[in-house]
């Protein structure tokens, strides 16, 4: 076997660019920035942009006028940058602009911890943007997934016309691993839809059945309208509450109804298991040398590990969990994703172990907490 | 020449708003530039001068208020050929000075038009960073607290290579907005008006009184020589042009065997400034090069050349889960910040572990074997260390052999910096 070595960072860059990333904009920030150092060795020489912007407003604002323009864009930052996306983030959401968004995390509140990881950012990714509407949160657990996710997270923003995150961690980001980079199963690339140019063009136009509205870039012939304020389908400015309505509900509609098509996940089920570990990211690693671990020893345990974190992936977390009485919910921070696992299983023992002080939870507290019932 | 206006939005301006006026003077600089709409793109934000873009047949971007600069920078560089016009307001300058003064710096070939009425209209006659200490407005007396911005010297001065100063009323604004989008870089056209229905409601300002204003003033009248230099986009494209194709991730074969079976862990705990993460990294590519799988989990502090810095490696020939060390096979102690930092694993260190001491670092007590090692007596630099550690490990045949390091060294490392890593392998007596 051959294998390269490859930082979870510079693993998301070369996804992009195998996703047909041409756009990169980002500001430094530890431990995002060799993302950034990445993509500025790989992008300019390959024809595409890669701009620092003079602080993460700037750089995920170019971002999205690129990708109005037809680029397909990314930006990578960490929680404190994040914070500062938050308005153009809603903008990506309210007004369907393709950009993926790196959050390799970082150990917070605030400024926090610059070079230790933590999970922290979980929820704050789903809800930290004006109007609450869904957004997609992938989640890396090693460098494989850090490829092939930002492969699948071009896909979504391209399919949805939305941001789509992918929640890395300094812990994955930083951390440099063996890849077979021949070996990957990658996904086919897709690109957003161009509206159809047999009638006149409106730029959030749906049709029946049609949750996404068709794409045309700006600079093109056809003359394309782009605006952050409430909107109607000709793309300007709507009081209607009817027509505010639809428009809500299918940017609902268009990432719940469509999640079990990217519920991305590793489970690993035993049939005669009690116990059910639900976990992600980085601390998916710790809780597979639990599993293994649990299955030498006679005591089996059942395993999720989430990739797709945000819409939850309800019908998949239900269907693992029917056989468990009891569910240990691990993460990188105080209390997180499991209020979204006890709102799904209000039936089940739910224990939780989470740890935010920049150190990665071992396999022997999982274990701990698995044996302290 | 058609009208760019669109006839079914008419603009919808307080009566005597200089907005207005200016709408249709931009609608004459496009036609008199012979332009079609697809070819323009109007980038506005928040406030009346964000309520541009809808009134005319163009290409449109309404975004986040002072935020209008950055989308403009993006559809700029993704779309060289489309003349890109934005409009903001004086408030815009204030929330956005940031990205004013980058777009300054940076000479992107866009056409910034502020129209500056000295105040925040459409939310209700707040100060902006143009208010005049004097003047009455929705905020109170905190206006007399600001010094106003003139936002052309600051243009200046940050490196704008155009910049125009003039009264929204001035007779042949029509060429002078055809002028500045022809303007090869950043041009910006600081435009004086009449807010109607927030600011002369208690304020004195006339055409007259703009004039008079604007006679005070140091004249701008567009480019400025000291600032001229090449265009942002055009300066990228040809740099880009000669940049050198990034490499593919070196593909490492097995051709060695690794001189223990199962699972090691190493630690490097050393400081900043002695290369541990390199030298992990070298670690790494030796287990690579004996087909093992492995990981380099790094801790360090922020700061760059000093604090602790230290390496956790794991070489396994089954797929590595967990990355952090508890029970390492190999402790590499570099230097006394490392080892304070992590003190408590070596009362934890099992019979068979070993510790490769450099001479001059203090270790906590343990039940491993010790190797010491002066490097500092061989004449290596201390930036040196840890690369010289990975040949005392190859000599002592632990976790990497020779042959290992020696192939992770050709791999890593090319002409001179290959030469001065094999010359401190050399000195251990390895090669």
């Amino acid at each position: 076997m051959a294998y390269s070595l490859l930082e979870g960072n510079e693993a998301i860059a070369r996804g992009a660019i195998a996703a047909g990333c041409n756009f990169f904009a980002g500001y430094p920030i530890t431990p995002a920035t060799t993302i950034y150092h990445s993509m500025l060795n790989l992008l300019p020489s390959a024809g595409g942009i890669c701009l620092q912007g003079e602080d993460e407003i700037a750089s995920i604002g170019f971002c999205l006028g690129a990708s109005m323009a037809g680029m397909k864009v990314m930006t990578a930052t960490s929680g404190p940058g994040i914070s500062l996306y938050s308005e153009n983030i809603s903008f990506a959401v309210g007004s369907e602009i393709p950009i993926v968004i790196v959050d390799v995390q970082r150990l917070g509140p605030s400024t926090g911890s610059a070079t230790r990881g933590a999970d922290g950012d979980i929820n704050f990714l789903r809800w930290g943007s004006s109007g609450g509407l869904p957004v997609i949160v992938l989640a890396p657990v090693d460098v494989n997934d850090c490829f092939t996710l930002t492969m699948h997270a071009f896909n979504l923003a391209e399919k949805f016309r939305c941001p789509v995150f992918i929640a890395s961690n300094k812990e994955i980001g930083m951390t440099r691993e063996n890849i077979d980079l021949d070996g990957l199963d990658l996904p086919e690339i897709i690109s957003r839809t161009p509206a159809p140019l047999n009638r006149p063009f409106q730029p959030f136009q749906t049709d029946t059945g049609q949750t996404v509205p068709g794409f045309l870039s700006i600079g093109d012939n056809v003359l394309v309208r782009q605006i952050s304020s409430t909107h109607d389908p000709h793309g300007y400015i709507t009081t209607d509450p009817d027509e505010i309505a639809r428009s809500q509900n299918r940017l609902k509609d268009k990432l719940l109804s469509a999640v079990d098509h990217f519920t991305f996940h590793e489970a690993f089920n035993m049939d005669n298991a009690d116990t059910l570990l639900i976990t992600y990211g980085v601390t998916a690693r710790a809780a597979k040398a639990v599993y293994n671990q649990q299955c030498r020893q006679g005591n089996p345990i059942s395993l999720l590990v989430l990739k797709t974190l945000w819409p939850v992936p309800e019908h998949l977390i239900r269907q693992v969990a029917r056989t468990v009485k009891r569910i240990v919910v691990v993460e990188m921070n105080m209390g997180q994703y499991v209020r979204e696992i006890k709102r799904i299983l209000p039936e089940k023992q739910i224990d939780f172990l989470g740890q935010m002080d920049g150190r990665l939870i071992t396999p022997a507290q999982i274990t701990e907490a698995i044996d302290s019932e | 020449m058609n009208s760019f206006l669109n006839a079914e939005r008419p603009p919808v301006f307080c009566p005597g708003c200089t907005h207005e006026r200016i709408t249709h003077t931009l609608d004459q600089a496009f036609q008199d530039m012979g332009l079609v709409g697809h070819q323009v793109v109007i980038v506005s934000d928040i406030g009346c001068s964000g309520l541009f873009d809808t009134f005319f047949h163009t290409h449109a971007f309404h975004g986040l208020h002072g935020r209008a600069l950055t989308y403009a920078a993006g559809l700029k560089m993704a779309r060289p050929e489309l003349k890109v016009v934005v409009t903001m307001g004086d408030g815009g300058q204030g929330i956005g000075g940031a990205h004013l003064l980058a777009a300054c710096r940076r000479n992107l070939d866009l056409t910034l038009l502020i129209l500056n009425n000295f105040n925040f209209g459409m939310t209700g006659g707040q100060f902006s960073a143009t208010t005049p200490p004097d003047a009455q407005l929705g905020s109170g007396f905190l206006n007399q607290l600001e010094r106003p911005l003139d936002i052309c010297e600051v243009a200046r001065s940050a490196g704008a290579p155009y910049v125009m100063r003039c009264s929204g009323f001035r007779k042949n604004l029509a060429e002078e907005i055809q002028r500045a989008i022809a303007y090869k870089g950043f041009s910006v056209m600081d435009i004086w008006g009449i807010c109607p229905g927030r600011y002369t409601k208690k304020n004195r300002l006339t055409t007259k009184t703009i004039d008079e204003a604007l006679a005070k003033l140091p004249p701008l009248e567009g480019i400025v020589a000291e600032n001229t230099r090449p265009e942002y986009g055009q300066h990228y494209r040809k740099m880009a042009a000669v940049q050198k194709k990034a490499a593919k991730p070196a593909v490492i074969e097995a051709r060695y065997e690794a001189p223990q079976i199962g699972r090691q862990e190493v630690i490097l705990l050393g400081r900043a400034g002695q290369r541990i993460i390199t030298a992990g990294e070298l670690l790494c590519i030796a287990g690579l090069t004996a087909g093992l799988k492995t990981t380099q989990k790094n801790e360090y502090n922020i700061t760059v050349l000093r604090g602790p810095s230290i390496s956790e490696l794991i070489l396994s020939p089954e797929k590595i889960d967990y990355t952090g060390i508890d029970m390492p096979s190999v402790v590499v102690a570099l230097d006394q910040e490392g080892v304070d930092r992590r003190g408590n694993l070596f009362k934890h260190l099992a019979k068979d572990a070993l510790i490769i001491q450099i001479s001059g670092v203090t270790l906590p007590a343990s039940k491993a074997r010790i190797h010491q090692v002066d490097l500092k007596n061989q004449g290596i630099k201390r930036t040196d260390w840890a690369l010289a550690s990975l040949a005392v490990l190859a000599k002592l045949n632990r976790i990497i052999s020779a042959e290992m390091l020696m192939a992770a060294l050709k791999l890593k490392f090319k002409g001179k910096n290959y030469q001065a890593a094999l010359e401190i392998i050399n000195r251990l007596g390895l090669n």
